[in-house]
């Protein structure tokens, strides 16, 4: 008896787990919802002098497509205040000059390391009108908390 | 003679450790630098819980990041290190009646070690040379005699690992054909995992030494990052291997029953043992470098850690069953009130249980690619180890303390003091239920971790976190009142109350037990499939980082 319910326990608990894999792995191939995971590098003491680090800010790469360039540095990012329109796809594209800091938009899904010596990339369609707060979240000395700037959406 | 000792061992178990009073003073020194160090820990995170609520402004040579450096490794490291080297030693000269002289020598030089490796550790972070957290993360530099420090740690540990699988390896080979008591096989289980967890960190640490001192200009981040993992996740499922030690085989003789079947609790271990390592992975989900392939075989391997906690928690209830129905429990969930809740013995480690229901979901979460996204680095995360290792963990530590306290100190567990433990334990799971609860829910909504201050110029999305904020507060305060009772409990069993003769309360096997199968005590192949699973998980991301490597970082100093 308590054999056979803990084949059953089990069963179902590792098919859960099963299923769970699918979801994701189906999110993440099929539909490009995938973790953020870009591999370039780049030299970490000269972010400022490699394109497209020699030149951050905001462009418009196509119709309502924007790239934006940021450099992530203790405790700030470049550029910072940004603007963008309402429903433009907007990509990132950022490195850090110093120590590790994360890239969070809260209300949104944007949340990435962003390491030195790495280049990292996430993409995000701003839907609603608003003014969004952009935050480092990972501590990255004595004024961490005061790494934020904002996204503001019109 | 070798029967007359396994029988001794059965049914006379208090015998065996009480007379060997030597083994109870390493325990005894251990469980005293635990709580010691759980004291300064619990206080140093009431001073985060009020900063970080607004409603206390710490003074100019006290930072707050100084502070949570401190707070995480006194906890997380010195803490939970000591308090199972404490615990598992004593268990094992319980089980093999009593430690090989040397094995003892052995575990008092991990003692010392540990000791000078914290000290340098502490001493660098109060100067403030090492506000780099727990993590330490590379390029944050900190002075080299917090690293050295580091190693002293790990060599202390190390020495304690090779301490019992001296002890390990003798009793098999003076008892041929048999199985090593549970307890012993969970021991070697626990330093075997230590031991395999520690080489990514030390290889880290070794790097990091030269580098900080600026003998080497420039290090790669990504692999310190990866090498840090390998040992930061698996150190959690130590600790966990060390609760369910308790769970499995003292908690049964607690509520009056029989332990469950002897091989699937092997069986267990072995899997906890062998899956472990690569769980690492899933705290770098939404890292650069590592492709989107890689990250999707390190869900499936942090995922398949969940299949050992699904087999213990249907073996835990079914001993909870069968125990309350052969005392009387009636009807479908009659013989849930047949089970000792007013023993803190029980009690502690059944809400230990319980909460793991909710760890366990929270960690498939972190686990899981795109909901990791949505909560990593955010208070989610702070929340869900609070209730992981706060209250799964730790509170079965605490509900271990009120009979392996006063067994060692050869003394009693007055009523008055169960009692204070009820309450003690009652304060605990409030307060961390207010805690994490809030953690977790302000975590959805954004509110990063790590974060001494998070009201960002007064944006509307950082206010709606301050509500919150204040919860974390309340939540401390209670959890340090709770610090606060266990530590007085602890040094009352081990000091003051009275004399007598306590209990190790072992559980037996069912009678009708079919013999433990030999192929469970074949260590050396769980070692190498413990060290294939960690081929299959680390060698593509880790020669792919070095392969491609960008020009490494020098040292920085932020703080």
């Amino acid at each position: 008896m308590q054999h056979r319910l803990e084949e059953i326990w089990m069963t179902i608990s590792v098919g859960i787990l099963v299923v769970f894999m699918i979801i994701i792995g189906y999110q993440t191939f099929a539909l490009g919802m995938g973790p953020p995971s870009h591999s370039e590098t780049i030299d970490p003491q000269k972010v400022e002098q490699i394109a497209p680090f020699d030149d951050p800010g905001v462009k418009e790469i196509a119709e309502n497509e924007y790239e934006v360039v940021m450099i992530l540095q203790s405790f700030g990012f470049n550029p910072s205040n940004i603007e963008v329109p309402v429903g433009a796809e907007v990509h990132f594209t950022m490195t850090s000059k110093d120590v590790t800091h994360g890239f969070q938009v809260p209300g949104t899904n944007i949340n990435a390391m962003v390491m030195p010596g790495h280049i990292q990339k996430i993409s995000h369609t701003f839907k609603e009108p608003g003014n969004y707060l952009v935050i480092c979240n990972e501590y990255c000395g004595i004024g961490h908390q005061a790494m934020s700037t904002t996204i503001t959406v019109k | 003679m070798e029967q007359s000792l396994r029988e001794t061992i059965h049914e006379n178990p208090k015998k065996i450790l009480g007379v060997n009073s030597q083994d109870a003073k390493v325990s005894l020194s251990y469980l005293t630098v635990a709580f010691v160090s759980l004291l300064i820990g619990g206080i140093l995170g009431l001073v985060q819980g009020l900063e970080r609520a607004g409603l206390i402004q710490l003074p100019s040579w006290l930072n707050y990041y100084q502070v949570l450096t401190a707070h995480g490794l006194l906890l997380l490291v010195v803490f939970t290190a000591t308090f199972s080297i404490g615990y598992l030693y004593a268990n094992l000269s319980h089980a093999l009646g009593g430690l090989l002289p040397k094995v003892r020598k052995l575990a008092w030089t991990g003692f010392v070690l540990m000791i000078i490796g914290v000290a340098m550790v502490v001493t660098m972070i109060v100067l403030n040379e090492a506000s780099v957290l727990y993590t330490f993360y590379p390029p944050l530099a900190a002075h080299p005699i917090f690293y050295i420090g580091l190693v002293f740690v790990v060599l202390g540990i190390w020495a304690c690992c090779f301490g019992v699988f001296i002890n390990y390896r003798h009793w098999r080979k003076n008892h041929p054909g048999e199985v090593t008591p549970i307890l012993a096989f969970f021991t070697m289980g626990v330093f075997v995992l230590w031991f395999f967890a520690s080489l990514g960190v030390t290889i880290e640490v070794f790097t990091l030494i030269p580098w900080s001192m600026g003998l080497v200009e420039t290090t790669n981040v990504m692999v310190a990052r990866t090498l840090f993992w390998w040992f930061g996740h698996t150190l959690v499922n130590i600790w966990y291997l060390v609760a369910i030690s308790a769970w499995y085989v003292f908690v049964p003789r607690i509520i009056g029953g029989r332990h469950f079947s002897d091989k699937l609790i092997r069986l267990v271990v072995i899997l906890v043992v062998i899956l472990n390592i690569p769980g690492g992975f899933h705290h770098q989900i939404i890292d650069p470098a590592i492709s989107q392939s890689i990250k999707f075989l390190h869900v499936f391997m942090s995922l398949s850690i969940a299949v050992p906690s699904l087999m213990t928690a249907f073996a835990m209830f079914v001993v909870f069953e069968r125990t309350g129905r052969r005392l009387g429990g009636k009807g479908l969930l009659g013989w849930l009130k047949k089970l000792p809740w007013g023993d803190v013995r029980f009690l502690a480690p059944m809400i230990a249980m319980i909460s793991f229901i909710f760890g366990g979901a929270g960690g498939i979460v972190n686990t899981s690619n795109q909901l990791n996204q949505v909560i990593h680095n955010t208070m989610w995360v702070v929340g869900h180890f609070h209730i992981t290792v706060g209250v799964s963990v730790v509170l079965t530590f605490f509900g271990i303390c009120y009979w392996l306290i006063p067994h060692l100190s050869k003394r009693k567990l007055t009523p008055k003091m169960n009692k204070i433990g009820i309450i003690q334990t009652l304060i605990w799971t409030v307060g961390m239920i207010i805690m994490s609860g809030s953690m977790h829910i302000v975590g959805l909504l954004g509110d990063p971790r790590r974060t001494s201050d998070t009201t960002y110029g007064g944006h509307e999305a950082a206010a709606s976190w301050v509500p919150f904020e204040m919860l974390f507060a309340v939540g401390a305060t209670l959890l340090l009142i709770g610090v606060i009772i266990q530590v007085y409990a602890v040094f009352n069993m081990m000091f003051f109350a009275p004399k007598g003769n306590t209990e190790y309360p072992v559980a037996e096997p069912e009678d009708d037990e079919t013999p433990t199968p030999m192929w469970t005590e074949r260590w050396g192949l769980w070692i190498v499939l413990l060290l294939m699973v960690v081929a299959m998980a680390y060698v593509v991301p880790i020669v792919d980082m070095l392969l491609n490597a960008p020009p490494g970082s020098p040292p920085i100093r932020t703080w």
